[in-house]
C-alpha cells in the first residue's frame, strides 16, 4: 500500500535547477516511489498531475510543491525530511553570524554591495525585465539568460542600457566570454585576437570550438541575444558590441554570429562594421548563406590561418551510405545548431518540420510530432517554461531518443552535444545510455538506427572533447566537432541523400 | 580615472581584468563562475508580490523615476526641523470648535477602533461639549462632529492622535522648505488620551496641560528658542535611542533646552516646578518634537512626479495608510497589523487594538524601527534581541532610497541610518517596513497594554504600485 503526501510551501521560492537536483535526491530516498519538488507553475502542476499528484488549486506560481510517493508513512517521511536537509541547504536566507549584514535581495543591490561590472540574471522570463532594468540602473552591463522576455521589454532594456553606457546581453542569451571570464554556457579556450559578438549562444560555441581546435583563441565574445538582428530589436545591441570590440586592445578582428537575421538590419550593420576600422566577418546563418562551419573556414583563411581537419570519431558499425528508407531526426539542445542543420539538410531533403520552422507552415503541432524530416530545438522558449534548459535537464530529449527509436518513419538519429561551463557535468555517459538503448530498440524491432552526434567542447572544457567523444563513439555513435560535418555525416545514410 | 571611464566604451567593461559578476536566479552559473574563481555577489532573489510583474516593470521604466527619487531622497535629508512656537491647536491649525483631528488616514465613526472612539470622547468632554461620557459618544455617533486626519493640516498625533482646537502643539519650521509641521503635547505613559483613556484622570491632566504646561512652554520657547531638533535626533541616536519607542536621551536633551526659559517663565513657581517635574519624568517627552521633525522631511519629499518614495505611513487603529511622493494625496490602506510585543502588568495579546498612530511618520523618515541597531536596549521594550534589531536596521537598505547623512548607527561603523521607503523595492523584496511601536487596548478607556513591533498590510504597497504606473508618462 503506496502513501502520497503534498505539502504546499506558500511563497518558498527556489529556481529550476535547484529543484532539480533536489526532485532528484528525494527521488532516491529508499523506499520513494516518485518524488517531485517543484514551483506550481501550470506546466509544473500538469507533470505533477501525470505522476498522479493531486495539487490542489490554491497552489500559485509562487508557491513550492513538495510530493512524494512511497512504501509506507516512514518512507516517505524520510523523503520529505531530505527534501528539508536539501532545501536548506541551499538557502541563502538569513545572515549568518551575530548582526552580521543580510545578504542582497535583488540585482541592483548585488551589483551595488560589491561593484560587480556584470549582472547575471537567469530568474523566470516574467520578472526578468524589472530586474534587468535595476542593474542597468546600478551601472552593470546585463548578461540575460531569462527567456520569455517580450520584444517590448528587450527594445526598452537595450535602450536604457544604451542610455547608460552599458551592454544587454540577451534575453535568452546562454553564452559570453569577457575577459577570459565564461558566463552561462561557453567553453574553456585560449585568449587570442579574435573577438566575436554572438545573436546565438550554441553557433557562438561552435565558432569557439572550431577556432580553438584550429589553435586560434578570443578576446571576448558578447552575446546580444537572438532576436538582436532582427528587424524589432534593429542590432542594438550588436552595434554597441561592435563599437566596444573595435575600441579594445586585445582584438584585431571581429566575427558576428547569428541566428538567420532580417536582411535589412544585416545590410545596416555592414555598412555600420565598414567603419569601425577593423576586419568584421560574418557566420550569419540564412538560406543561401554558409553555415557556421564553411564561414569559420572563410575567417580562418582570411586571417591567414590553415583550415585544420575537424575532429572526428567514426563508428565502426555505421550502415552503408544511402541505405537508409525513414528520416531525419534532429533532436537539439542548442537552436543555431538545429538551425544551421537544418539549413543544411533542406538543401539535401527539402522541407524541414520544426518547432523553430524555416517556414511558418513547417511549424510542428503541440505534440511535436510528424512522419517526414524534422528537427526540434528543446531549448526553445516553448519548451523552457518552468523547466530548466535541456543543457541542464536533458529529461524531454532523453525522453524523445526512445520515441524515435520506436518509430518505424526516423531513419537516422542527429544529435547535438555541448560541453563546458554551465553545462552537465558528465553527459556522455547518460547520453551513450540512450543512444545504445535506441539502437537496441531499433534493432529488436528490425531496424538499424545510425546516431550522428555534434559534439561541440575543447579538451579544456571541465567535460574533456575526447573523453567524452569517445564514450559517445562507444556507443556506436559517429561524432564530429563541426555541426556541418555532423548534420552531412547523417545526410550520408538517407536514400534521398546523395 | 574619468578620462578613462569616458574613452572606453561599456564603462571599460572589456577593460577590466576579470569582472566581478553579481547573480540572480540559477544557483548553477553562481557556482560556474566561482570555479573560475570569479567574484561572484549573488543575490538572495525570490519573486516580487503576487501579480506585480507589469506595474513593476512600468514604474522601473519610467525615466524620470531615479532623478525623482533622487530629488525625495535629497529633500528628505535636507529638511531642516526647528522648534520655533507652542500655540493652541485653533490658533496654528486654524481647528474650528467641533472639528476633531485624528491619527492615519481618514475614517467614519462606525469603522474606528476601540482606542480611536475613547480618544474622540475624552476630546469632546475636555472641550466641554458633552457632560459625560455616554453623552459624548451618542453626538459623535449622530455626526455632530467633524472628523479628519492629522496628516491633511500637516501634523502628526502619536496612537489616536487626536487634537482638538484647545490644546497646544508644538510648532516645527523647516527653513530649507519653509514648511510648519504641527503636533500635540505628550501626556506620559499609562492611562492617556492617545490610548483612548477618557477618564476624569485623563481629562484633568488635559487642562492642566492647557492652563499651565502649554503657556510656559510658549514662554520658554519664544524667549530662548528656536531649537534645533533635527540636531537632538541626530545625537540621541548615538546615545541608544531610536527616536520612536525609546526618546530618554532625545527627552533629556530637550528638556535641558527648555529648562532656562521655562524657569524664567512669568507663571507661579509651584506651576514652573509641576511643569517641569512633569516634562523631566515623561521619557517619550521628546516623541511629540521628533514625529513633527520627521513630518517636516517626508513633506519635503512629498509631490515629486514619478518617485516611488513613501511619504506617510500613518494607523488610525483600523486600517494602516501609506501615501507616495509621486501620486499626491491619495492614501492606499489596508487592515492594519496587531503588534507583536512585549505586555504590561496582566494585559495580553488579546488585549491589544491593531496597530494605531501616525508616529510611524518616524520610520518614514529613517528612523525608529528603521534605526534600531542604534538602539539595542529597546528589544527589553518591544521584544526580539539584539541580533534582531541589528539585522532589522541592515534589512531596511534593501528598501530605502539612501543613508541619511546626519542620522548615524555608531555600531554600524556610523553608517547613516536607511532612508525614503521605495515602493517598488518593497514590492520587489516583499520586505516590508519594520515599525516599533506602543499598543493601546482594544477596548476605550483601557490605555496602553505593552509596546511591540510591527509591518504594514502588505497590500498597501501593490496598490501604491498601480497608481505609479498608471502615472507613467508613454513614452515617445
Amino acid at each position: 500500500m503506496t502513501v502520497t503526501k503534498i505539502d504546499v510551501r506558500k511563497g518558498a521560492y527556489h529556481d529550476s535547477v535547484t529543484l532539480l537536483q533536489v526532485s532528484r535526491t528525494v527521488a532516491g530516498t529508499p523506499g520513494v516511489s516518485a518524488a517531485q519538488v517543484a514551483m506550481a507553475t501550470e506546466l509544473n502542476v500538469e507533470v505533477l498531475t501525470s505522476m498522479g499528484f493531486d495539487i490542489p488549486d490554491t497552489a500559485g506560481p509562487n508557491d513550492l510543491v513538495v510530493a512524494v510517493r512511497g512504501d509506507d508513512d516512514a518512507a516517505v517521511a524520510a523523503g520529505l525530511a531530505k527534501a528539508d536537509a536539501e532545501l536548506s541547504a541551499t538557502s541563502k536566507g538569513s545572515a549568518g553570524g551575530f548582526g552580521e549584514a543580510p545578504p542582497p535581495r535583488t540585482t541592483g543591490s548585488a551589483v551595488r554591495s560589491g561593484s560587480t561590472e556584470v549582472a547575471m540574471i537567469s530568474v523566470p522570463g516574467r520578472f526578468a525585465t524589472a530586474e534587468a532594468l535595476d542593474a542597468i540602473a546600478a551601472g552593470a552591463s546585463v548578461m540575460l539568460f531569462s527567456d520569455n522576455v517580450s520584444v517590448e521589454d528587450e527594445v526598452l532594456l537595450k535602450d536604457a542600457a544604451a542610455q547608460a553606457d552599458v551592454l544587454v546581453m540577451g534575453p535568452d542569451c546562454g553564452t559570453a566570454v569577457i575577459g577570459g571570464v565564461a558566463l552561462g554556457f561557453a567553453n574553456v579556450v585560449s585568449a587570442g585576437p579574435i573577438g566575436m559578438v554572438a545573436a546565438s549562444g550554441t553557433g557562438a560555441q561552435q565558432i569557439m570550438c572550431l577556432l580553438d581546435a584550429a589553435g586560434v583563441g578570443i578576446s571576448n565574445c558578447l552575446g546580444v541575444g537572438g532576436r538582436d538582428l532582427k528587424s524589432a530589436v534593429g542590432a542594438r545591441s550588436t552595434r554597441q558590441a561592435l563599437a566596444a570590440l573595435a575600441a579594445d586592445e586585445a582584438t584585431s578582428s571581429i566575427v558576428v554570429v547569428s541566428k538567420p537575421p532580417d536582411e535589412e538590419v544585416l545590410v545596416d550593420l555592414e555598412a555600420y562594421a565598414g567603419g569601425l576600422g577593423l576586419p568584421v566577418r560574418w557566420a550569419t546563418l540564412g538560406a543561401g548563406r554558409p553555415d557556421l562551419t564553411t564561414a569559420l573556414e572563410a575567417v580562418l583563411e582570411a586571417e591567414g590561418h590553415a583550415v585544420p581537419e575537424w575532429p572526428k570519431w567514426l563508428s565502426d558499425n555505421d550502415p552503408e551510405a544511402g541505405s537508409i528508407a525513414g528520416s531525419l531526426r534532429g533532436l537539439f539542445c542548442g537552436g543555431t545548431l538545429a538551425d544551421d542543420a537544418m539549413l543544411l539538410a533542406a538543401d539535401a531533403l527539402g522541407d524541414i518540420r520544426s518547432n523553430i520552422p524555416l517556414r511558418d507552415d513547417l511549424a510542428l503541432g503541440p505534440g511535436l510530432k510528424h512522419d517526414g524530416h524534422l528537427v526540434i530545438d528543446f531549448g526553445d522558449d516553448g519548451l523552457t517554461q518552468g523547466r530548466a534548459h535541456p543543457m541542464i535537464d536533458p529529461t524531454l530529449r532523453m525522453e524523445r531518443i526512445a520515441a524515435e527509436a520506436l518509430d518505424p518513419t526516423c531513419g537516422v538519429l542527429l544529435l547535438d552535444l555541448v560541453l563546458g561551463f554551465g553545462a552537465h557535468q558528465d553527459p556522455a555517459g547518460e547520453l551513450a545510455e540512450a543512444i545504445r538503448a535506441a539502437k537496441q530498440s531499433a534493432r529488436t524491432a528490425g531496424r538499424e538506427l545510425p546516431v550522428v552526434v555534434s559534439l561541440t567542447g575543447t579538451e579544456g572544457d571541465p567535460q574533456g572533447l575526447t573523453r567524452t567523444a569517445e564514450t559517445l563513439a562507444a556507443a556506436d555513435a559517429s561524432v564530429f566537432l563541426s555541426n556541418r560535418d555532423a548534420t552531412r555525416h547523417a545526410l550520408s545514410f538517407l536514400g534521398s541523400a546523395s | 580615472m574619468s578620462e578613462m571611464t569616458s574613452s572606453s566604451p561599456l564603462r571599460g567593461l572589456l577593460s577590466a581584468e576579470s569582472p566581478a559578476v553579481a547573480t540572480a536566479g540559477v544557483q548553477l552559473f553562481a557556482d560556474a563562475l566561482r570555479e573560475q574563481a570569479v567574484t561572484v555577489v549573488e543575490a538572495d532573489w525570490q519573486p516580487p508580490m503576487e501579480g506585480t510583474e507589469a506595474h513593476l516593470a512600468a514604474v522601473m521604466a519610467d525615466v524620470r523615476r531615479a532623478e525623482a527619487n533622487a530629488t525625495a531622497y535629497a529633500r528628505m535629508t535636507a529638511a531642516g526641523a526647528e522648534l520655533c512656537d507652542v500655540k493652541q491647536a485653533k490658533d496654528a491649525l486654524g481647528l474650528e470648535r467641533g472639528t476633531f483631528l485624528h491619527a492615519g488616514p481618514p475614517i467614519e465613526w462606525e469603522r474606528m477602533s476601540g482606542p480611536l472612539k475613547g480618544a474622540l470622547i475624552g476630546a469632546v468632554l475636555f472641550e466641554g461639549l458633552a457632560d459625560n461620557a455616554e453623552a459624548a459618544e451618542k453626538a459623535l455617533a449622530a455626526g455632530q462632529f467633524a472628523f479628519e486626519p492629522c496628516h491633511h493640516r500637516d501634523a502628526v498625533g502619536p496612537m489616536a492622535g487626536v487634537v482638538s482646537p484647545s490644546m497646544w502643539m508644538y510648532g516645527l519650521r523647516d527653513e530649507v522648505h519653509d514648511a510648519w509641521s504641527w503636533c500635540s503635547l505628550n501626556e506620559g505613559l499609562g492611562k492617556v488620551l492617545r490610548y483612548g483613556a477618557y477618564g476624569p484622570e485623563v481629562v484633568d491632566r488635559l487642562h492642566w496641560m492647557t492652563d499651565v504646561l502649554g503657556p510656559i512652554l510658549q514662554q520658554s520657547v519664544r524667549a530662548t528658542g528656536p531649537f534645533d531638533i533635527k540636531t537632538i535626533l541626530a545625537q540621541m541616536l548615538q546615545m541608544g535611542d531610536e527616536g520612536h519607542n525609546r526618546n530618554r536621551a532625545g527627552s533629556l536633551m530637550l528638556l535641558r533646552e527648555l529648562l532656562p526659559g521655562m524657569i524664567t517663565a512669568d507663571a507661579p513657581s509651584s506651576d514652573i516646578a509641576e511643569a517641569v517635574r512633569f516634562s523631566g519624568a515623561n521619557e517619550h517627552f521628546f516623541l511629540n518634537l521628533g514625529m513633527p521633525a520627521c513630518k517636516l522631511a517626508t513633506m519635503a519629499a512629498h509631490g515629486v512626479p514619478g518617485s516611488s518614495v513613501v511619504t506617510t505611513m500613518a494607523r488610525n487603529g483600523t486600517d494602516f495608510g501609506i501615501r507616495v511622493s509621486g501620486t499626491g494625496d491619495q492614501w492606499f490602506t489596508g487592515p492594519a497589523n496587531t503588534p507583536e510585543g512585549l505586555f504590561l502588568g496582566d494585559y495580553g495579546p488579546e488585549d491589544a487594538n491593531p496597530d494605531i498612530g501616525d508616529s510611524a511618520i518616524t520610520e518614514t523618515g529613517g528612523i525608529g524601527g528603521f534605526a534600531m541597531a542604534a538602539a539595542p536596549a529597546i528589544v527589553k521594550f518591544v521584544g526580539g534581541d539584539v541580533a534582531f534589531a541589528l539585522q532589522a536596521t541592515q534589512r531596511m537598505y534593501e528598501i530605502t532610497s539612501g543613508e541619511h547623512p546626519m542620522f548615524q548607527v555608531p555600531i554600524l561603523d556610523f553608517r547613516g541610518t536607511p532612508t525614503g521607503i521605495d515602493v517598488v523595492s518593497v514590492v520587489r523584496t516583499g520586505i516590508l517596513p519594520q515599525i516599533n511601536t506602543g499598543m493601546a487596548g482594544r477596548v476605550a478607556g483601557t490605555g496602553q497594554v505593552g509596546a511591540g513591533l510591527v509591518t504594514p498590510p502588505a497590500e498597501c504597497f501593490p496598490a501604491a504600485l498601480a497608481a505609479l504606473a498608471a502615472a507613467v508618462p508613454e513614452r515617445t
